[in-house]
This record gives structure tokens, sequence and C-alpha cells, in this order.
């Protein structure tokens, strides 16, 4: 009744090719980018329930916004084109640390060439944005091996970037500023002027990247780029025969995935932990991407949101729940039963759904159109 | 210049260790061969193990038992709870998960070794136990050759020794029982077996089984070199460059790649470590497993990779 297309006419080519074909898609988005750039800041700014304190900002929505980032990247490596990619973790790390450097100025002595050279600090966003370039630098490079390894093979010869980045952030103290404890302070959050500092405004600062990203991804993937990605997912001896260069499409892949991951391993550092150590950024951060993606559903820009809240608010749950309840249960034991049941509900999901909650959203779609008279 | 002695110890030392990252190694070539599953839960499993024997063993041994029927008892109780494991693993999430593609199957191990972490650490106690089966002091030989001679760890050699007998047992087991051919069936092609009349399910039980017994071996020796604890699941994650230099299905590849990790992993950590800021041991295995498959994709003696469309 509600979600149906008839009377929708298509009479232009604009129109067929449009990125959210169906009035109600449209009208659904913007009642919810409505409510996450108006409404959630105005309640949170009045203080009306659930926003009591700053918990439900700083504790959920911040990290499920920069996590959602991270999974839309992964996504695109490992939903569009096919890479199994166990790295995501050291691109995130890549972002962070290559901001900070960028932010507070870089000095490189090249003592043997006589000079050095210098870049002063740059403007927070720049860091940012370059952070992002870096990492996809460096994801490029890591990409190559992926044009002869294949599948899990290749997941495991991304843990080589995982571990490498987590030593080099460990143990060169040129990255963390010689800071003795290797612990890392960001730098204040200037956007042109405007100082980012309440978590209403970290907050909107996320959103608008997360949303931005978004529309550029999902443009992206259904362009000629993400066709090629797809086929190469797909199968790629076949997309070779059919004039799809691999070294093209796959590098492509990790270094657009590489650049948002790197942008949300900045948002990360910078926005929500403020200050970080290289195990923010460790294979367990890898891991939870790569379930986000696969949760929320490979190859759906949706799905790594769904995914990046289910991972993210899942544990928080478990650990709300016993203190709330009462039940008098040591800390031990709650983290024990806590990993139970997440992976119980992981193995659980899998069975039940493996192609992910994009896949059940799809299915809810097609029910949807039907109601009220199903076939 | 280095010394000739000092290189031979780190060499000897590297390899001795490179056979106990085999140990693990195993295990997922056994799965991965059988099932096509890439088994990430096989540390958790080494962990779940090795505190069943160390909790069983201490309980049997303040009861009054003398050691030996201890430790028949302990073996006997860990390895009731690995086949129970295995089960309970084909039963509930490889079983139903059939036929899915590999990655989810990889995920949906990940999520069994979060359950079995979980629940190792909920029943067994999540402290670090001692264990003691082998002897742990060191032997020092060829004093007449060099300087101070070659140091070579007592446990080293038990572990090597166990390796050799198990892969021996293994092969043994694979060429020459009936179960054994089953299984190498269903590993060549599980619809092809099905269709011939072979369980399926119980073939992957097996498989499980023999997994679990594995790694219960494997905490034998590792539990007495660093004490049961959780830390041991971290073997996984050494074991993964070991299984992709020697392939992810060829059961010499993994001693083979083990061999190399541990050697290159010491020589590089004592000869190159220094110069470059220590600690490479973290990564240096991994790195050399992308340079291998940069050449041989499918490892070194892994099976040869043919795609046809």
């Amino acid at each position: 009744m509600l979600y149906r297309e008839t009377s929708q006419f298509k009479t232009t080519y604009a129109e067929d090719m449009a990125i959210f074909p169906i009035r109600q898609d449209r009208i659904a988005l913007g009642v919810l980018l409505g409510i996450a750039f108006i409404g959630l800041p105005l309640l949170a700014t009045f203080h009306i329930w659930p926003f009591g304190g700053d918990y439900l900002l700083w504790a959920i929505l911040l990290p499920f916004l920069i996590l959602a980032l991270a999974a839309i990247g992964t996504n695109i490596l490992v939903g569009y084109c096919g890479q199994i990619s166990l790295g995501s973790g050291a691109f995130m790390a890549i972002g962070a640390y290559s901001a900070y450097k960028l932010a507070t100025g870089v000095h490189i002595p090249l003592a043997w060439l006589g000079f050095a050279i210098s870049i002063p600090p740059l403007p927070i966003l720049a860091s940012i944005l370059l952070g992002g370039l870096a990492a996809a630098g460096v994801g490029i490079l890591f990409g190559i091996p992926s044009l002869r390894i294949k599948g899990l093979y290749l997941a495991v010869a991304t843990l080589a970037a995982q571990f490498f980045f987590d030593w080099v952030f460990l143990r060169v103290p040129w990255f963390t500023n010689y800071a003795p404890s290797g612990s890392v302070n960001a730098p204040e959050l200037n956007f042109f002027g405007v100082v980012v500092q309440t978590p209403i405004e970290r907050y909107l600062l996320c959103l608008t990247f997360v949303t931005v990203t978004a529309i550029l991804a999902k443009n992206l993937v259904r362009g000629n780029l993400g066709r090629q990605w797809m086929a190469i997912r797909d199968m790629d001896i076949a997309a070779e025969l059919i004039g799809i260069r691999p070294l093209y499409a796959k590098l492509t892949a990790f270094a657009v995935s590489s650049f948002i991951v790197g942008v949300a391993g900045a948002l990360w550092a910078f926005v929500y932990l403020g200050s970080w150590e290289p195990l923010a950024f460790s294979l367990d951060r890898s891991l939870d991407l790569l379930f986000m993606v696969i949760i929320g559903g490979l190859g759906s820009i949706m799905g790594s949101f769904v995914g990046a809240a289910f991972i993210l608010i899942v544990p928080i749950m478990l650990n709300l729940i016993p203190t709330e309840l009462g039940v008098p249960l040591s800390t031990e034991t709650i983290t024990h039963l806590q990993l139970i049941i997440f992976g119980s509900l992981i193995c659980y999901l899998l069975i039940k759904e493996p192609r992910g909650f994009a896949r059940l959203i799809s299915i809810g779609k097609e029910k949807l159109r039907l109601w009220p008279f199903p076939y | 210049m280095i010394a000739l002695g000092q290189f031979l110890e780190v060499l000897i030392g590297g390899l001795m260790s490179g056979v106990l990252y085999s140990l693990v190694a195993l295990g997922f070539v056994l799965i991965f061969k059988a099932s096509g599953v890439f088994n990430y839960a096989q540390g958790a499993m080494v962990l779940l193990a090795g505190l069943a024997l160390v909790r069983a063993l201490d309980l049997l041994i303040a009861q009054g038992f003398p050691f030996w029927a201890a430790i028949v008892l302990g073996i006997g109780f860990a390895a009731a709870i690995m086949a129970t494991t295995a089960w309970l693993i084909e039963r509930l999430v490889i079983g139903p998960l059939v036929n899915q593609d590999a990655l989810t199957l990889f995920m949906s191990t990940i999520g069994v070794t979060f359950v079995l972490e979980g629940a190792a650490e909920m029943i067994f106690g999540s402290d670090v136990y001692p264990l003691r089966l082998f002897p742990t002091d060191a032997w020092f030989v060829f004093e007449g050759l060099f300087p101070g001679g070659i140091l070579i760890n007592k446990l080293d050699v038990w572990g090597a020794l166990i390796a050799g007998i198990l892969v021996a047992g293994l092969a043994l087991f694979f060429q020459h029982t009936k179960t054994g051919r089953a299984l190498r069936a269903v590993a060549d092609d599980h619809l092809a077996a099905h269709s011939v009349g072979i369980p399926i399910s119980w073939i992957w039980f097996v498989v499980w089984l023999v997994a679990g017994l594995v790694a219960l071996v494997a905490a034998t020796v590792w539990g007495t070199k660093l004490g049961v604890q959780f830390s041991i699941t971290f073997l996984a994650l050494k074991a993964l460059p070991v299984l992709i230099i020697g392939g992810l299905t060829s059961i010499p590849g993994a001693i083979a790649g083990g061999l190399i990790v541990g050697a290159g992993e010491k020589i590089a950590e004592v000869f190159l470590g220094p110069s470059i800021g220590g600690g490479i041991e973290y990564w240096f295995a991994y790195v050399l497993a992308l340079a291998v498959l940069l050449v041989r994709p499918q490892g070194l003696f892994g099976e040869r990779i043919i795609e046809r469309i």
C-alpha cells in the first residue's frame, strides 16, 4: 500500500538512472537525514530523552558513524571487489598517524644530504584528507600482491600489513613525535576558524563526512568503476577476457577503500579517541570491520551501516544487561559470557542469513511491495 | 664476523621452534583439506585442550592418583572434551553452512573462536597454569667444536620428536585405514564422495576430532613451554604464515613451512633485529609469507590452482 511504484513513470533517462528511483525511498532517506542532521542535535541540545547526558552521543553515535565509514571502505574492497582484507585496522592507523604528523608539522632531517624536509602544520581538514591519501598509497602498495594471490591466501597476506604497521607505529618514535609513552594527543579540531569541541559538534562533523562519503561511494559502485570491481569479484578471469584490466580495477579498489578507511582512522583518532596508542588499531579492529561488512551484507552501502550498528551495539548491550538486571555475576564471568553470546550470535546470523542484513532488507522491501495482498 | 657456533645455535633453535609452529599449523591443514574451512579457531582449540588437560591433571594429582595414572586419565578427559567440541562444531556450525563461500565459513570459525575462548576460560579458569610433562632444561652439544658449545633445549627436541611421530601417524592413518581413505575422498570432492555413500557429516566430525587431538598434542608441548594461558591462542596467528608458506593443503608443507618460518624468524631477529629496532619476530613471518606467495601463489607445497571459466 505504502511502498508501491505504481504511477511513478519515468520519462527521461536521467530519471531512470537516478540513485534512488523509487519516490518512497527518497522520502525515507530525506526523513532519515533530517532526523540525523537536525532532529538528534536539537534533542541533544535540550537534553530531551534519550539524551540525558552525552552518553548516547559519545559512546554510541560517534563510534557508530566512524565505524560505518570504515565499514563502507572495507565493503568496497571485500564486498564489491572480492579481495578479502584483514588489514583494515592497519589502514585506519596509517590514516590516523599520517594525519597526526601532517597536522603537527613534518620534519624529516636528511643529514647525509645536508638539508631537511620540513612541512609546516597543515589545516586539520587537509591533514585528514591527506592522511586518507597516504593510506591509499600504502593500500595500492599492499594491493599489488592481489594480482597474483587470491582468496584466503590474500587474506593472510594482508595480515602482513596489519602486523608490520602495528610494529612500525609502536617502535618508530618519529611517528609519535617522540612521545615517551607512545601515546599521542590529537591537535585542536579547528575547521577554518570553527573549533569542534562539544559532542554535538563532533557528531555533526562525522555525520557530514559519512554522508558525503556514502553518497560518493554509492555513485561510484553503480558507475563504470563499480561494475568493473563487481566483474572482477564474480570471476576475475572472465572479467579479464571481456576487457577489464585487473591491475587497474583491483588497485583502484584498494586505493578507494584504503582512502575511506584512512579517513575513518583519522576521524577515529582525532574526533573520537582524542589521545590514542597503536593498540587502538589492532587486528581485532580489522576483524570487527570484516564482521560488520559480512553481517551487514557484502556489496551493500546500506548494509555497512547496519553491520556497524550491530557489531558496535551488541557488545555494549551484553555489557549493560547483567548490570541493569542486577544479576550477581563477577566481571570476569560477564566478559566470558559476552564472548560466548557474541560468538554464537555471529554463527547464528551467518547460518540463518549468509548474505547479511542487506538481504533481509531487500526481502522486507519485496514483502512490503505486495502487502497487504501477498500472492 | 658472526661466529659459526652462534649461527648454528640460532639456526637449530629456530628450526626446533619452527617444528612447534608446525604442530599448530597441522590442525589447520587437516581441516582445510577435508572441508575447505579455514579454521581460525585452531588456536582456541589448543587453549581449550590445554586447559582441560592441566586442570584435570591438577585435580587428579590432588586426589592422590599416581602421576602416570593422572596423565592417562587427564589426556583421556581432554580428548573427550575435544571430541565433544568437534561434534558440536560439526553439528551446529559447519554442517548448516555447507556450500557457503570460503569467507563466510572463515568468519563463522572466528565466531566459534569467541565461543571456545569464553567457554574454556569460564569452565576451566583464566589464570596461567604450569604444565610439566617434558623436561625443560637444556643440553650443550659439540662443546669440543665450538667455544661454549651449542645450547639445545630438551623441550624443543621432544617437540620435534612428537611432531615427527604425529606426521608419520597421520600419514599411516590417511593412507592405510578405511576412514583415512574416505577422508581423502571427501577432501578431493565432497559431492562425489557423498554420492558413493561416504557419510560426509561423520567424516567432517572425524576431521575436526583429529584436528582437536592435534591441538591437544600441541597444547602439551606449548603448555610446557609457556604455561597454559590465554596468550596460547595467539599461536593461531603464528601458524598462519607457516601454513601459507607450506601451502594450505599439504601436511609436509606445514612442517617445511614451520622450519622455514622458525629458522628465518630467529636468524632475522638475532642478526637483523638490533639494527632496525628489535621485535621484528612480530611481523617477519608474514612478510616472508608474502614474498613466498609472490613467487608461488599456492605456497611451496600447495596444489596448483587451476582456474577455468
